[in-house]
């Protein structure tokens, strides 16, 4: 049964993203109640707000539950005689509503069942009661019929468990049903659980199903799932839980995952389940995530496995770089690795198999999962804390699952079991380490070979074949040789995407990375180094489902780039019979150059053909190499031959019986490593680039490296590359990794892809192999030249693709655009301007851009006089200038564009650092510098209430143009005294922004950022700024759903800011696509109509303008060009400080050079509405309203005849879906934040005094997990009448009893206190901008609140100002780039003050792994009597210092005020013996800020100015 | 780029010109030597743009960003490489090209450009220095025939390329050796001929055939003293007929003459028939020359390059006194808002001659010669005249009332630029097209309309820079070899016609 809605234009359902609550209920003991399931219901009530519904409110994404079988129940129901309870399997069939087609599929699934060994008992039509179904669910609903099937008579049944024996019966028959008949799909098909589900919303789920609210329906455990979906195509199956999970997460690796399972299939068998291989293919294609997932997990389940072991398999904790786990745990691990590889993404998945019940973490702990066991013996996990009404008194456990942990419950044993106990006796049931030392052999240990250094002449020729330019030696392989890190550039890409480019470009520029946003985060694979890995092995996998001491006879590999020794080494790796049991095969990837496509295609065949020989012959290591080209004879792109091998095993399922190895000629760039890794390749081998590291030494151009560490400094600098890269797509370890396709082609033929690339995303066709091989010529000529001396002093070409050239590829920005746009806009001359934009059209027409090769249909409507077009006031008001903070660039800069977009009507926008309030008032000459649009980026640098509330527009930027996925750094050398005051850091001292948000690893998370910002200034739109790629317009669908007002789609070339050069080319696509995919399917989801869409992204021209609006924009944003007119001459140094005019340094000398003018800017946006009405003129529309979505006025037939171009087919980009009569293809409607609802109603009258007068108020009042960013509406109106100052500390004092929702207190200004007595989700305290919040147990709580869990996860985040106290411990992410709030709690989890700036934080408890990782300022005092924090601590940023007495005085006065706010046992038990207590705390102390400290004392003692000599410090 | 922030801590500087007494006295270069770490703090100053306007403000696209920062890491030998990979002769442009790209360097914005002309000398000079210029000869003989007519920087270029893809490549030169203005244009105090003979014999080494003393068709009457004396005529159809291809660099030779009354008197000379001779002499080709300006008042019409080169040798054969007259308004010390960046500054600039001496009169013209009833000229009458910007915005000059004057001079040279190419001898011979402005028509491949006769320099662009010259001869040489084998891996700067930025 397909999963979801058809393909149509840009759009495929495969896209979809969804996400979720999750809960589990169950008793302790087993005991099966009806109460318990009452239990389940309720919690999915109280999760409903992070499912989410579509364009109509009764039409949910999907709800579900799952539980134990109800025999009785069944029993009591069913026309015929059932078999004991666990001695037949039953489950819900969904089949077609046509009644033929069901029977027909009944009385197959009899026959299958038959086939099976099964004999269908009967079959029971499933009530339901879909009166409140929304028409949309209604539609696509199918008919339900409950199957009864039990073991035939004399059908043996494997093991001593009858009801799991037949469960491995049913799995047959239900993977056969699936795969052979049409339309039949079953939730389950078990004899111990039966799932209820449908696309449902959370209320409805009982209501439809009758059975779940019959008292005799009981169960002793239950999983229930709320669902969000980005899209709300229809779709029933899709619901969880499924047959054994219900997961809130998301698997970045899954298309590599499902292709290695498919390549495993051929080695899997098992005496358990007979018949396996007629279940194949085990995944089903098409499934989402969560599915193919459940789907592996009962194969390794019904395999023969624990279900926890299982989890455990598909979800490793991070032990790869854990130097203090128990050596057989990580035994386990390691043994594990080498039979399957991770699902790697965030991940909270709740599992049962009807007797044990439990959930695991992945391993950044990214899903929040709260639990707690009452005194009774009821257990309760799910998403958020407070899902079900439980008497305080009644707890006595609160915790939390911590990352890579697993929390289990066993009802048959009647006992939580610890995750130590679980993976202890797991470590223990093999000899796993013994296993691992007969089998694994280290790459490093294998004997050494050695191959022959080459010639500066074969060299050249080798850099001439393969396409090196210079550029690429000086700025990318240089650089790496040198410093060990990848190279970083600035301003972005303007030149043409590969497939428009006139030059022979390298196959790997076809692919570009994909990347996390919204629905999955990327990751800070820097600062959050434990949880990645590169490790990887290389050789055969065996049979998955019976694991031996063979199963790890493999080679491990510790970086997944390999030198040349290495390479000797895996080549000849038994030449001498030294390593009996490997062997190598070395193939050439070669073809016959004259013969263009088709001697390519032959070539490809026939290395696939002997490396199917190779494996045949035994091989355990293939290397694929282009070494050995010669004048007849040119390489085979590495990524090609790589891939094409790679797919071709998979087909064959003999995948995993051979390591891939490359040695590669044209791998150079981290983006080529990453490829080849994301397309197979275990190991890879650039040898040409150490080749020319060798030879760029002995040539002097490389000094001060010898050449052996300039090769380490490279591999090195392209494995963490690779890790970036993945990163950014959140994923953390290589060998998930491999294989991944986390990449999209743009401008390759369906050819290429299905045939070599099967499965990867490539939208718009393009070249073929004639064109790849005829690339590959081009070059290949150039290395075997007939008459060399024309090529004299010309080694290789030049380059010119990061600085531009003459002889490199077009840039729209070049000396003559360039040039023109200043001269236009500085002497005010529209005649220049008019070259200006011709030039950068005709450029574009050249192919440097999508947009560039449509036509707009001229003539198709009867022109307009241009007098009847709308004025450029409506026009201007569209515009905005691109987010670049101050900091980035100079206050001079920065201001200037304020004045001009204030001056026309249009919006500048903050960036992500903050604002001067200097800045929200007028001068004196009418002029405001006040940014109309406030970012809110990962860093929340200065995001106050003050500053939230002085903004038209908030835009949440979960990505930018010049690096999707990446987070950012300013050094301590620009973080000037003013930098530092907007910012809320400390002058010198470096600031990170984090790859992430930490309050957004999920689609349901960003509705409540929306939430959050929307009441912290319920007057301005909220927006969510995305980055073109594939399924940016499901990400927009789902921002649409989560009620933002705009949703801004930027494409990859823009971005002003400091980027590694990979990132800048490599990541991302043009917004003409993402923008139309996002057109597309908020039309398709009827979600457009409530949703503004914004556009940047290297707009230059009032053409580029019209093409936006007719792809689907009504919004356009521009910030090289502004920059430009402001005297940018892209320069691409902003990551250095130097830039010579003025704009992006904060260099006194320089800034004085800056010679912008409010006026220039003003002039180049009023030229780009003037030419935008002379087009809508000729296209006859009256208004850019009229232009919006109208893709049918583009034309793109006579696409211009080019040798690359003309393969494209850009028709999926001007798809329209058909529309009802009348809908609106642009934003008529608000959204409905549901503020109204808010629990602040219930106190902000009582509360008007205060507000108004400074009248004390008191008021207290009950609150639930329903009852989100409270405090934050009340804090609005008081930053709204007494801005940043607030009122008197205490002002208003609100106390609460209860579970509160998410995001308690965020933004919460100065003058309140908030009270909670109970426990709390999480994002407590978010932005805290000087408010006081207070959480400590219930009163009548009987647990020891210090080893309980009081609140969530990443709570202050972002904080300014405040102070927060909290009996009990928290989750991970504490106080995360805090930078001046103050907070005592007594134990937190992983990460614990990650890239804080400034405050302080004060743990009385244990601290997690990980803790002050990339924080830069601010102090933490920790409680360690035991020592334990030395071993979990990031050294990196932080040193430990004994407390100063300074501190000690502190310290003791801010735990007497937590004593005395929170009634803590520990803090009375501290400073009852303080002496001797104050001498067990450590002083976190950054080393930035303490060098800060340092010079600041100096410079008071000796008289000079504080801030040069901390600048001159922080310059190092 | 080695040091980010070199253009903060180093100002502009140049090697100092020798004291005027002193080169007065002889004829060498005016510039002292420049110490290597001077030299490697100028290159400092580069900021290696993401465009690097220089680099599209040099007509040959010279990479410097990236010599700029060779020489800052003293790596000469890699800089000339680079040097060498889109400029046939840097040792003429380091030394003759009035520097575009530093009137476009982005570092001019709003601070002194970088000294990129004097860095490019210093790189070639060390190249020759060193041995590091080698002959380049081809590996592959092709077997075809190119004539190139003409041995100025456009045709010395072309055969250099041309040599180098195989080619068998004669260059004809009407004048006694090879150069063209090179030789006979440019004073040595600019350039000293031993820099074109040491290129000349790579060129031979790499297999250049040059024949001197041999004009294509008859030349011009106006140029009398172009050709050596009894330099042979050959026929440009008759040598089409030999070569597999011929290539046209024969300049823009027709000068500019001054119709005023007086004109016919004695003392009145073109600017190259004063210029030739003078180097003839330098070069021992002629013992003295016909025109010298020793012991006289000299008057040099014409505020150009020409008009300098002229002043300077003035200067050397000690003049009693010399005006220089310009038509033109004294340009502005810094740039006018219509002259903005990147475009070529005009602005007032005094070459190495005027700081030897002599006056600049701007703002005049001539209205007649007058005799001193000897049929030799006695003094010049002029008027000042303003500038007034007629219907079709074309600046027009008015004379000024009561600005009448008078200059008493017994020398006038007249250096007021060329009007093109000669009309007759190969022009007429090949039947060759002529835009209106006086060039020989190209199309888009360097191509005149005669098949296989192609043109390049100021033949076809008109009067221009060496460094356009150049650009041209590698340009049209791709070209040729394309037509003569299909395809081509030469480079090609520019395309017919190209201008700079404006």
């Amino acid at each position: 049964m397909a999963p979801s809605g058809p393909r149509s234009g840009l759009y495929d359902p495969r896209f979809e993203h969804d996400a979720c609550g999750v809960a589990l209920v169950a008793d302790l003991e087993g005991r099966a109640t009806h109460t318990l399931v009452r239990q389940a219901l309720s919690a999915l009530e109280h999760l409903a707000h992070r499912g989410a519904t579509g364009s109509e409110e009764d039409s949910g994404d999907g709800a579900g539950i799952l539980i134990q079988v109800p025999h009785d129940f069944y029993a009591a129901v069913v026309d015929f005689d059932l078999p004991p309870r666990g001695h037949y399997a039953t489950g819900v069939a969904f089949l077609s509503r046509d009644a033929d087609e069901a029977g027909l599929a009944r009385s197959a699934l009899g026959k299958l069942a038959g086939e099976e060994g099964l004999v269908v008992l009967g079959w029971r039509d499933m009530p339901i009661g879909d009166a409140s179904l929304g028409s949309i669910s209604e539609a696509a609903m199918p008919s339900m019929h409950q199957l009864f099937v039990a073991p035939a008579p004399g059908t043996p049944l494997a093991g001593d468990d009858p009801a799991l024996a037949i469960d491995r019966l049913a799995f047959v028959l239900r993977k056969r049903a699936e795969h052979e008949i049409d339309e039949c799909y079953f939730p389950s098909l078990s004899a111990r659980t039966i799932t209820y589900k449908g696309m449902l919303t959370s209320h409805q789920l009982a209501e439809f199903f009758p059975d779940l609210t019959d008292d005799r329906v009981i169960s002793g455990l239950a999983l229930v799932h709320s669902r969000f979906s980005t899209n709300t195509f229809p779709s029933w199956p899709l619901a969880h839980p499924y047959r054994y999970l219900a997961h809130n997460g998301e698997i970045n690796t899954l298309a590599g995952n499902r292709n290695w399972m498919r390549a495993r299939e051929a080695l899997c068998e098992s005496e358990l389940i007979p018949g396996l291989d007629r279940a194949f293919p085990i995944v089903t294609p098409g499934g989402s995530d969560s599915a193919s997932f459940d789907e592996v997990l009962e194969l390794l389940h019904l395999g023969g496995r624990p279900l926890h072991h299982a989890v455990l398999m598909m979800i490793p904790e991070a032990w790869e770089n854990h130097r203090t786990m128990d050596p057989a745990r990580r035994a386990f691990y390691r043994f594990h690795a080498s039979l399957m590889e991770p699902w790697d993404g965030p991940a909270a998945v709740a599992f049962t198999d009807g007797t044990v019940i439990g959930a695991v973490l992945d391993r950044n702990g990214l899903r929040p999962a709260r639990y707690w066991v009452t005194d009774d013996g009821l257990v309760v996990l799910a998403s958020e804390v407070g899902v079900i009404d439980v008497p305080p008194d009644k707890v006595v456990r609160k915790g939390r699952l911590q990352p890579g942990r697993m929390f289990l419950v066993d009802t048959a044993a009647g006992r939580i079991v610890d995750d130590d106990e679980i993976k202890e006796a797991l470590a223990a049931e093999h000899p796993y380490a013994e296993w691992l030392d007969a089998g694994q052999t280290d790459l490093e240990d294998l004997p050494p070979r050695y191959m022959l250094t080459p010639q500066h002449a074969s060299v050249v020729s080798h850099q001439r074949l393969f396409g090196y330019t210079n550029e690429e030696l000086r700025l990318l392989i240089g650089p790496m040789a040198q410093s060990g890190t990848e190279p970083i550039g600035s301003m972005g890409t303007d030149t043409a995407i590969a497939v428009l480019s006139e030059r022979p470009r390298l196959l790997y520029d076809y692919f570009t990375q994909l990347f996390a946003q919204v629905t999955n985060p990327p990751l800070d694979a820097i600062r959050e180094e434990l949880v990645t890995s590169l490790l990887s092995t290389l050789g055969p996998e065996a049979n998955l489902l019976d694991p031996t001491a063979d199963s790890c006879r493999q080679i491990v590999l510790p970086m997944p780039v390999i030198d040349n020794d290495d390479l000797a080494k895996l080549l000849y790796v038994n030449e001498d019979g030294s390593t009996p049991g490997f062997r190598a095969f070395a193939i050439d990837g070669l073809f016959e150059v004259e013969g263009g496509g088709a001697a390519l295609r032959a070539a490809i065949e026939d290395v696939r053909a002997r490396v199917g020989s190779a494996i045949a012959d035994g091989a355990d290591v293939i290397v694929l190499s282009d070494r050995n080209s010669t004048e007849e004879w040119a390489p085979i792109p590495s990524l090609l031959l790589v891939s094409a091998v790679h797919h071709h095993l998979v087909r064959e399922k003999t995948r995993t019986r051979v390591g891939l190895v490359v040695e590669s000629g044209d791998a150079r760039e981290v983006h080529h490593m990453a490829l080849l890794k994301g397309f197979g390749a275990a190991a890879i081998n650039p040898y040409l680039a150490f080749e020319t590291i060798d030879d760029m030494i002995a040539s002097g151009t490389l000094t001060g490296v010898t050449p052996r560490q300039a090769q380490r400094n490279y591999i090195k600098a392209a494995s963490k590359g690779i890790i970036k890269v993945m990163s950014k797509m959140g994923i953390s370890t290589v060998a998930s990794y491999t294989g991944a396709q986390a990449f999209e082609a743009v401008g390759l033929a369906p050819e290429v892809i299905d045939e070599y690339f099967a499965g990867t995303v490539s939208r718009i066709a393009g070249v073929g192999l004639d064109v790849l091989a005829g690339e590959v010529a081009a070059r290949h000529r150039r290395a075997y030249l007939d008459r060399p001396a024309e090529l004299a002093h010309r080694e290789r070409e030049i380059g010119g693709e990061y600085q531009w050239r003459r002889e490199g590829e077009i840039h729209l920005f070049n000396p003559k655009t360039v040039f023109k746009l200043q001269h236009a806009t500085r002497s005010k001359r529209y005649d220049i301007f008019k070259e200006y934009t011709t030039a950068v059209d005709d450029q574009s027409a050249q192919l440097a851009t999508l947009r560039g090769l449509m036509q707009l249909r001229v003539g198709a409507l009867p022109a307009v006089p241009i007098e009847e077009v709308e004025p450029a006031s409506a026009i201007l008001a569209r515009f905005s200038t691109g987010a670049m903070s101050f900091g980035s660039i100079s206050a001079e800069a920065h201001e200037t564009l304020a004045i001009a977009m204030n001056r026309l009507g249009g919006r500048s926008n903050t960036g992500e650092g903050g604002e001067d309030p200097d800045r929200f008032t007028p001068d004196a000459n009418g002029d405001l510098r006040r940014s109309a649009i406030k970012q809110v980026a990962s860093g929340r640098f200065g995001v106050t209430s003050e500053y939230l509330v002085n903004a038209d527009d908030l835009q949440i930027k979960i990505a930018q143009g010049a690096k999707p996925g990446e987070g950012g750094q300013l050094p301590g050398f620009k973080v000037t005294a003013g930098i530092a005051k907007t910012r809320y850091s400390t002058p010198g001292v470096g600031l990170i922004s984090p790859p992430p948000h930490h309050d957004i690893y999920s689609i349901e998370d960003i509705a409540q950022l929306i939430h959050d910002l929307k009441s912290a200034n319920p007057a301005a739109r909220v927006h969510v700024k995305l980055v073109a790629e594939v399924g940016v317009g499901t990400v927009a669908a789902g921002v649409a759903k989560a009620h933002s007002d705009v949703v801004l789609i930027s494409g990859h070339d823009g971005g002003t800011g400091a980027t590694p050069l990979t990132s800048q080319k490599h990541a991302g696509i043009p917004w003409e696509l993402g923008l139309a995919e996002t057109q597309q399917t908020l039309l398709a989801n009827d979600l457009r109509d409530r949703i503004v869409v914004q556009v940047d992204g290297q707009m230059k021209t009032g053409r580029d303008v019209v093409v936006g609006a007719l792809l689907g924009a009504e919004e356009f944003g521009f910030a090289t060009a502004p920059l430009v007119v402001s005297g940018c001459i892209m320069m691409r140094v902003c990551h250095l400080d130097t830039c010579p005019v003025g704009i992006a340094t904060q260099d006194e000398t320089l800034r004085a050079r800056f010679s912008g003018k409010p006026e220039f800017v003003e002039t180049f946006f009023e030229y780009i509405a003037e030419e935008v009405r002379e087009i809508l003129a000729a296209l006859g529309l009256r208004s850019l309203e009229e232009a919006i979505g109208r893709a049918d006025l583009i034309d793109s037939a006579d696409a211009v005849d080019h040798w690359k171009a003309k393969g494209l087919d850009l028709a999926p980009i001007l798809v329209q879906p058909e529309l009802p009569e009348g809908a609106a293809r642009y934003c008529i409607n608000a959204q409905d934040h549901g503020l109204d609802r808010a629990l602040d109603h219930a106190f902000l009258e009582r509360c008007r005094p205060a507000i108004e007068y400074g009248t004390p108020v008191e008021v207290e009042l009950a609150i639930t997990n329903v009852d989100r960013t409270v405090g934050t509406l009340l804090g609005y109106e008081i930053t709204r009448r007494h801005g940043g100052v607030g009122l008197p500390d205490g002002t208003i004092d609100l106390t609460f009893h209860g579970s509160a929702g998410q995001s308690f207190g965020a933004f919460v200004p100065k003058g309140v206190t908030m009270r909670l007595l109970g426990d709390t989700n999480d994002y407590l305290g978010k932005g805290l901008s000087g408010g006081r919040i207070i959480v400590r147990p219930p009163l009548d709580s009987t647990f020891a609140a210090e080893e309980n869990i009081v609140a969530g996860n990443v709570i202050l985040y972002g904080a300014t100002a405040g102070e927060v106290f909290l009996r009990g411990q928290v989750g991970e992410r504490f106080c995360v780039r805090n930078s001046g709030a103050v907070a005592v709690v007594e134990g937190v989890g992983d990460h614990g003050c990650e890239y804080m700036t400034g405050g302080r934080v004060v743990v009385l408890g244990p601290t997690g792994r990980n803790f002050a990782a990339g924080m830069s300022g601010g102090m933490a005092f920790v409680y360690d009597p035991y020592g334990r924090l030395a071993g979990v601590y990031n050294r990196e940023y932080v040193d430990l210092e004994p407390l100063s007495s300074e501190n000690r005085v502190w310290l003791k006065d801010r735990i007497a005020m937590h004593l005395e706010a929170t009634g803590s046992a520990v803090a009375a038990r501290l400073l009852a013996d303080w002496i001797s207590a104050s001498e067990q705390f450590v002083t976190v102390m950054p080393q930035d800020y303490r060098r800060v400290l340092e010079a600041t004392e100096l410079a008071v003692a000796e008289g000079r100015s504080v801030e040069e000599a901390v600048m001159e410090a922080s310059h190092g | 780029m080695g040091d980010i922030k070199g253009f903060l801590k180093y100002g502009r500087d140049l090697p100092p010109r020798r004291p005027v007494p002193v080169r007065l006295r002889d004829w060498k270069e005016v510039y002292e030597p420049f110490p290597v770490e001077a030299a490697r703090q100028q290159g400092a100053r580069c900021m290696d743009c993401g465009i690097p306007f220089c680099h599209e403000g040099c007509p040959l696209g010279n990479l410097i960003p990236e010599w700029n920062d060779l020489v800052y890491r003293d790596d000469w030998s890699e800089a000339v490489e680079r040097l060498h990979a889109t400029n046939n002769f840097p040792e003429f442009t380091g030394r003759l090209c009035p520097a575009p790209c530093e009137g476009s360097c982005v570092l001019g914005i709003n601070d002194d450009p970088v000294t990129i002309e004097r860095i490019e000398y210093e790189i070639i000079e060390r190249a020759w220095a060193e041995g590091w210029v080698e002959p380049v000869p081809a590996s592959v003989p092709t077997g075809k025939r190119v004539a190139v007519v003409g041995s100025g920087p456009a045709g010395l270029a072309a055969a250099q390329q041309l040599a180098r893809a195989g080619h068998q490549v004669v260059v004809l030169e009407r004048a006694e050796k090879p150069g063209g203005l090179l030789r006979y244009g440019i004073p040595e105090f600019k350039m000293e001929k031993a820099v074109i003979d040491r290129r000349l014999d790579q060129l031979t080494a790499e297999g250049v055939e040059f024949r001197c003393g041999v004009s294509v068709g008859e030349p011009d009457v106006l140029v009398r003293g172009a050709p050596a004396p009894g330099a042979t005529v050959v026929n440009a159809r008759a040598l089409a007929g030999e070569f597999d291809s011929v290539l046209l660099a024969g300049g823009a030779t027709l000068p500019r003459d001054l119709a005023v009354p007086g004109r016919e008197l004695a003392g009145i000379h073109l600017a190259m028939d004063y210029l030739k001779p003078s180097n003839l002499v330098r070069e021992g080709l002629l013992d003295r020359s016909p025109v010298s300006a020793e012991g006289k008042h000299v008057v040099i019409i014409g505020g150009g390059d020409t008009g300098a080169d002229c002043l300077g040798t003035v200067h050397r054969q000690r003049a009693l006194s010399v005006r220089q007259l310009e038509i033109m308004p004294e340009p502005p010390t810094d740039r006018a808002g219509d002259n903005p960046w990147p475009t070529w500054p005009l602005i007032l600039r005094t070459s190495a001659a005027l700081e030897e001496g002599g006056e600049r009169i701007f703002s005049v013209t001539t209205a007649e010669f007058l005799g001193d009833g000897e049929g030799r000229v006695r003094a010049l009458r002029g008027e000042e005249v303003e500038v007034v910007h007629g219907d079709g915005g074309r600046p027009e000059f008015r004379p000024v009332a009561g600005s009448e004057f008078e200059l008493p001079c017994e020398l006038v040279l007249l250096a007021m630029g060329f009007l093109g190419t000669e009309r007759g001898g190969a022009v007429a011979e090949l039947g060759l097209e002529v835009d209106d402005r006086g060039n020989v028509a190209a199309d888009q491949s360097w191509s005149t309309n005669v098949d296989g006769v192609f043109v390049c320099g100021d033949m076809t662009r008109g009067q221009s820079l060496i460094v356009w010259a150049i650009a041209e001869g590698r340009s049209a040489a791709a070209s040729v070899d394309r037509y003569l084998m299909g395809r081509t891996a030469l480079a090609a700067p520019i395309t017919p016609g190209q201008l700079a930025l404006r």
